[in-house]
């Protein structure tokens, strides 16, 4: 082989290892938040110790029949001279290829029966589990906890080392309830109720994505899972379980009075959204009766700030383009002041 | 139309035609296959059928609306047109023409008084408040039904052209291939209506 | 010597037919001008398909961008998938077999020209049909190529998108099963003397048994996509779960379809892989036995994995279980299949011609693609890979690095033998390497960024997920991708103008079709050939060889038959007239029941039916 192209197969083969050095990621932990390599709850962390010999498994084939491959056509190239030569007629050899048959026949039989086994261990639902019921909406994520009589959007709240069953549902289209750092996904599916638990080992915030294209704004249907400290989940179920307090002064008790207003030119907010203590009770968007708690907002998208919140009132559709929140003709000082009670509601 | 060449006999030569479809003509072969891929059309209609047949409005389910006497009479005839189908091929095996016409006839007239039949209690069922929209049983009832008699439609009028091609002396004793594989075609949708009529009328739950 | 009878009655319509220039092309039955017609139109398709996906990657290559709206952006990429696969890598492999497999088998055409040549112009209709779908009048598809129930209901899917998926794939379907059962019948019944199936050429082993694919797995798509028809026009609730309908039900249907269309995909490329290899090897398939039968379980296994897709919709673990089962038990075969191509290779003089690295490429690629396709089988981890990138990652491996170089292969593997020219040596390297750096750099990230946790089908990622700079990196490789198909285009029609003559056998290959000119005569052969081995060329080439096959010493190679008549359909109208009724009738029902073209599509469609009956009664 001439020298130039010597050179630039090893610089070829150089690249490849680093781009291929990507792949050996799973050797170590990531920081990334969504990342299924840094389990945190022990159904993400039952499956990582099922995929990681697997994985180590996939890297010594990929090598091994890499390399074998790499090197037959390095060995057997035709060489300058050998253009009229035939090598020998080989058939094939049935004792080899019974064996090549064979033997990845058995590396699979090991890998079902490891799955079957992690599968068992994941189809035992625990008992005392906290219960949460899941509805999954075009495009945020409604959260209900049947025993503690609270209804919440887009942020779960859950204690840490306590398992969560969840029930999955959707009001709507096919979703898909996922927070890759505490537990593998499961659709939410119209008119089926799925089951899912995990049991979160750290307090932390953990993100989640919906992971079933359902529509124009299957990017934008993110959700937080909140696992608290056992006091802290206690303060914050106190709290979610009280109504709202209706503030009665400021630009806060202006917006109140614009979100609860029933005249035909209102904006008629109540007729989408629910805030426990009011005549608002409707139920196509979000609870937000204690909206103000959230760390973010727009299933989140946006850190959960009034200038955010204004910007969401005031321009759904700028944002998040398809919402079934319309853009309702709010002047800015409308939005901030909606805004401002929305704030206030913690 | 390609016809296969015969092999010489040469005393060297120790050729193996492989052949075990020998003697099946090509555009048979072509609607055995066809038909092959019919039975996996009617088995994922009947599949949905079976899947949907309790989701019916209370009263209106395949027990109450369905007429199995009389359809039993269709499959009857139905079935009786096979008869006559084969009938049919016998008798241009012959070179008996006239014969020949007079039984395609008759297939294409008992075809036709099945998808009468079928008309008359489809409207009935419609009439006692099953459609295509009122309810998932209707939905999938109607369309398995309606695609088989479309299936019997399309044969019917393939029966018909067959005869208009006999008029003019399209078929004889050593060609007749044309009705053969209208007769497959024929015997393949009155086997679906026996497996139709089994499973979603003569296998309907109780209550 | 055989007399071929070509019979040119114009039929009802007097129509004069031509036989040369650009209309000849509109009437042709000859399997070597519908392949050429069949693969210049899905290269034309693959570059739209391209397009749009450079198109993704231009809006994916940073967080948060706005190159394209999310509306159109889920239009791009449901367009894309489709495209690609019923527009591009189907109707190509479907080209090559068109061209190749009839001379491969030693036959003069397909068992039904006629039909063939309709495969084609519904092929053809079928898709500028689907593509005008992207007119802003009527917005294209936009619910995934997989459309999941209930999202496309009225209700979600407003535009008339689905209606043009609905109908535009049952069309492409006609077309397929159609070209299905031609391919079948024309393998198992039109074999010159001596070609038992298991001396039959591997490429059309693969042909043969992704015919019964199409043939088996079609209808239930067509039922699904019929049964949403009815639920999107006529108020059914078949998957609606508001009327009781049950959403994974489509899912079923689907998949039952879907599973065994991607081993559609990838065994014509298998099929093409385990002719080059043994041609610039030098030496036989290692084991020709277990490469046809593997595919062969593939083709029936493949049937029993579809719920593999439905891993995280809940099915239960018996069902799980089961499904992971037989997903795993269908890597053996497929695994064998590499080994015995290395064992090809082994022991080879390996002439590195451009064919030749695709193939090897396309054996590197696809042990990659088959790799992850194993954790993804297993319920447990798919549950977290699913839905991400991970699969994207994997479905590129095997479809691009897998169908797609094995389509390049062919295409510089027969190139010479469809036009007489050789493709240039020179830019095909470069055209490899283009595109295998490029296409390693696009995908090979994507295993990363899906166990990082980046989901599938996002118009946009937020930043700070870790998902920046891959992203990055994959766009840039697929537009060194797209340099690389440029690169390809380019020798392709530099080639057609200045490659050099090629002879009939410039490869010294051992199958049927290097023993005739290129390009072959009308009718392929003068003579019907005889075949003794597997290597019938060789076996005429070199006595030794054919000494080592067991051909008694003076045998004949050639059927010299007189008085025989060769009976072949001539250059037809109605095979086109019939499409286009297909396709004013598909007009009419994608236009939400226009009854003046469903009419029009009907009559128009008799009139070309009755057309072709009368010339198959005078023929």
């Amino acid at each position: 082989m001439p020298a130039p192209h010597r050179r630039i197969i090893r610089r070829l083969a150089g690249g490849m290892a680093l781009l291929a050095g990507t792949g050996l990621l799973p050797a170590c932990a990531s920081p990334n938040p969504q990342s299924t390599l840094s389990p945190e709850g022990s159904h993400a962390a039952i499956i990582f110790d099922l995929y990681i010999p697997i994985f180590w498994a996939a890297v010594l084939v990929f090598v091994v029949v890499e390399a074998v491959l790499l090197y037959s056509v390095w060995r057997y190239r035709q060489r300058p001279g050998q253009e009229g030569e035939l090598p020998a007629q080989v058939h094939g050899n049935t004792r080899l290829e019974i064996a090549w048959t064979v033997a990845p026949a058995i590396v699979v039989a090991i890998i079902a029966i490891m799955t079957f086994r992690t599968q068992a261990i994941l189809a035992s639902f625990p008992t005392d589990a906290l219960n949460v019921r899941v509805i999954g909406h075009q495009w945020w994520w409604e959260f209900q906890y049947p025993d503690l009589g609270i209804t919440t959007a887009n942020e779960l709240h859950v204690p840490v080392g306590r398992p969560v069953k969840l029930t999955l549902e959707s009001a709507d289209v096919i979703h898909s309830f996922w927070i890759p750092r505490l537990a593998g996904k499961t659709d939410t599916i119209p008119g089926l109720t799925n089951q899912l638990w995990f049991r979160a080992d750290r307090p932390g915030i953990y993100r989640g994505q919906c992971a079933e294209f359902c529509g124009m704004q299957h990017a934008l249907m993110g959700l937080r899972v909140i696992v608290n400290t056992q006091s802290d989940f206690d303060a914050w179920v106190r709290a979610q379980r009280q109504p709202a307090t209706i503030p009665t002064t400021g630009a806060a008790a202006r917006g109140a009075q614009l979100f609860l207003d029933r005249s035909d030119t209102a904006p008629k907010c109540w007729s989408c959204h629910t805030i426990a203590g009011t005549d608002a009770q409707g139920k196509v968007g979000p609870d937000l009766t204690h909206v103000g708690s959230r760390t973010t907002i727009v299933a989140g998208l946006l850190e959960n700030t009034p200038e955010n919140l204004a910007k969401w009132i005031h321009n759904p559709q700028a944002i998040k383009k398809g919402a079934l929140m319309p853009n309702l003709g709010l002047s800015e000082q409308q939005a901030a002041d909606l805004a401002a009670f929305l704030s206030s509601l913690r | 139309m390609q016809t296969q060449a015969h092999i010489p006999a040469h005393p060297a030569v120790p050729v193996q035609v492989d052949d075990p479809f020998r003697g099946l003509d090509v555009r048979k072969f072509g609607m055995w296959t066809f038909l092959g891929s019919e039975c996996l059309i009617f088995g994922s209609l009947i599949t949905t059928a079976l899947l949907y047949r309790g989701k019916h409005d209370p009263g209106l389910g395949p027990h109450d609306v369905l007429n199995i006497p009389f359809t039993a009479l269709l499959a009857f005839i139905l079935l009786l047109s096979s008869l006559t189908m084969v009938l049919a091929l016998a008798a241009i095996q012959r070179g008996d023409r006239r014969r020949l016409q007079l039984w395609l006839l008759a297939t294409a007239g008992l075809g036709t008084c099945f998808l009468g039949g079928q008309a008359y209690e489809f409207s009935k069922i419609v009439h006692e408040g099953v459609t295509l929209s009122s309810s998932l049983f209707g939905a999938s009832f109607f369309t398995l039904t309606g695609f088989h008699g479309t299936h019997v439609f399309i044969g019917v009028l393939w029966l018909l052209s067959c005869v208009a091609r006999s008029l003019t002396g399209g078929f004889n004793e050593r060609n007749y291939i044309g009705v053969e594989i209208a007769g497959l075609y024929w015997h393949f949708v009155d086997v679906v209506w026996v497996v139709i009529f089994t499973l979603v009328y003569l296998l309907a739950p109780t209550g | 010597m055989a007399t071929t009878v070509i019979t040119r009655e114009a039929g009802v319509l007097r129509l004069p037919v031509r036989e040369t220039g650009w209309l000849s092309w509109l009437t042709t039955v000859n399997h070597k001008r519908i392949g050429i017609l069949y693969l210049t139109t899905s290269l034309i398709f693959f570059l739209v398909g391209g397009i749009l996906a450079l198109l993704i990657r231009l809006q994916l290559a940073v967080p948060n961008n706005t190159f394209l709206a999310p509306d159109v952006y889920n239009q791009v990429f449901t367009m894309h998938a489709l495209i690609m696969i019923f527009l591009a890598l189907m109707p190509a492999a479907v080209g090559f077999a068109n061209f190749v497999v009839p001379i491969m088998i030693g036959a003069h055409d397909m068992a039904f020209p006629r039909l063939n040549a309709l495969s084609y112009w519904v092929y053809l209709l079928g898709g500028i049909l689907f593509e005008m779908s992207f007119l802003p009048l009527f917005g294209a598809p936009d619910a995934g190529w997989f459309a999941y129930a209930p999202l496309t209901q009225n209700q979600y899917s407003h535009s008339a998108g689905m209606n043009f998926y609905v109908i535009g794939l049952n069309v492409l379907g006609i077309a397929s099963i159609a070209g299905a059962i031609n391919f079948i019948v024309t393998i198992l019944k039109l074999r010159a003397p001596g070609m038992s199936l298991t001396r039959m050429p591997l490429f059309a082993w693969m042909t043969l048994v992704v015919s019964f694919l199409i043939v088996f797995a079609f209808p239930s798509f067509t039922i699904a996509t019929v049964l949403l028809f009815f639920d999107r026009y006529v108020g059914t609730n078949f998957f609606n779960p508001a009327g009781g309908g049950n959403p994974l039900l489509w899912q079923h249907l689907f998949w039952f379809f879907g599973h065994p269309e991607v081993y559609i995909l990838i065994l014509p490329a298998m099929g093409i892989v385990s002719e080059v290899l043994p041609t610039f090897a030098r030496k036989p398939i290692f084991g020709y036995t277990f490469v046809a039968y593997s595919g062969v379980a593939i083709g029936f296994l493949g049937f029993t994995v579809w719920a593999h897709h439905m891993f995280a919709t809940g099915l239960g673990p018996v069902a799980n279980a089961s499904f992971a089962a037989t997903s795993m038990l269908i890597a053996v075969p497929t695994g064998v299949k590499i080994f015995n191509w290395i064992g090809t290779l082994w022991g080879g003089r390996l002439r590195m011609t451009t064919a030749m690295l695709f193939a090897i490429g396309f054996i590197a690629m696809f042990i990659i693609g088959g790799i992850s396709g194993v954790s993804l089988a297993s319920p447990p981890i798919d549950l977290q890979q699913t839905d991400t990138y991970y699969v994207v990652a994997h479905i590129h491996y095997v479809l691009f690095g897998g169908t797609v170089f094995g389509l390049m292969a062919g295409a510089y593997y027969w190139f010479p033998k469809i036009t007489g020219r050789l493709m240039s040596e020179r830019l095909g390297k470069w055209h490899f390497w283009t595109q295998f750096i490029g296409f390693n750099l696009t995908f090979f990230p994507m295993h990363y960024l899906g166990i990082e946790g980046m989901p599938r089908r996002i118009y946009t990622y937020a930043p700070g997920l870790g998902f920046d700079e891959w992203n990055l990196v994959a766009s840039i490789g697929a537009f060194i991708m797209g340099a690389g198909v440029l690169l390809f285009i380019v020798n392709l029609l530099w080639s057609l103008r200045n490659g050099p003559p090629a002879g009939n056998d410039p490869w010294d290959g051992a199958t049927l079709e290097w023993s005739v000119p290129s390009p072959p005569p009308e009718h392929n052969f003068e003579a019907t050939p005889i075949v003794y081995s597997r290597r019938p060329y060789w076996d005429m080439k070199y006595p030794e060889v054919a000494h080592e096959h067991g051909v008694p010493a003076g045998a004949p190679f050639m059927l010299h038959e007189s008085g025989h008549t060769l009976h072949l359909p001539g250059p037809t109208y109605y095979p086109f007239i019939v499409a286009v009724g297909i396709f004013l009738l598909a007009w009419g029902l994608v236009l939400q029941v226009a009854w003046p073209l469903i009419i029009a599509g009907l009559a128009v469609g008799a009139i070309g039916m009755l057309g072709w009956v009368q010339q198959m009664a005078a023929d």
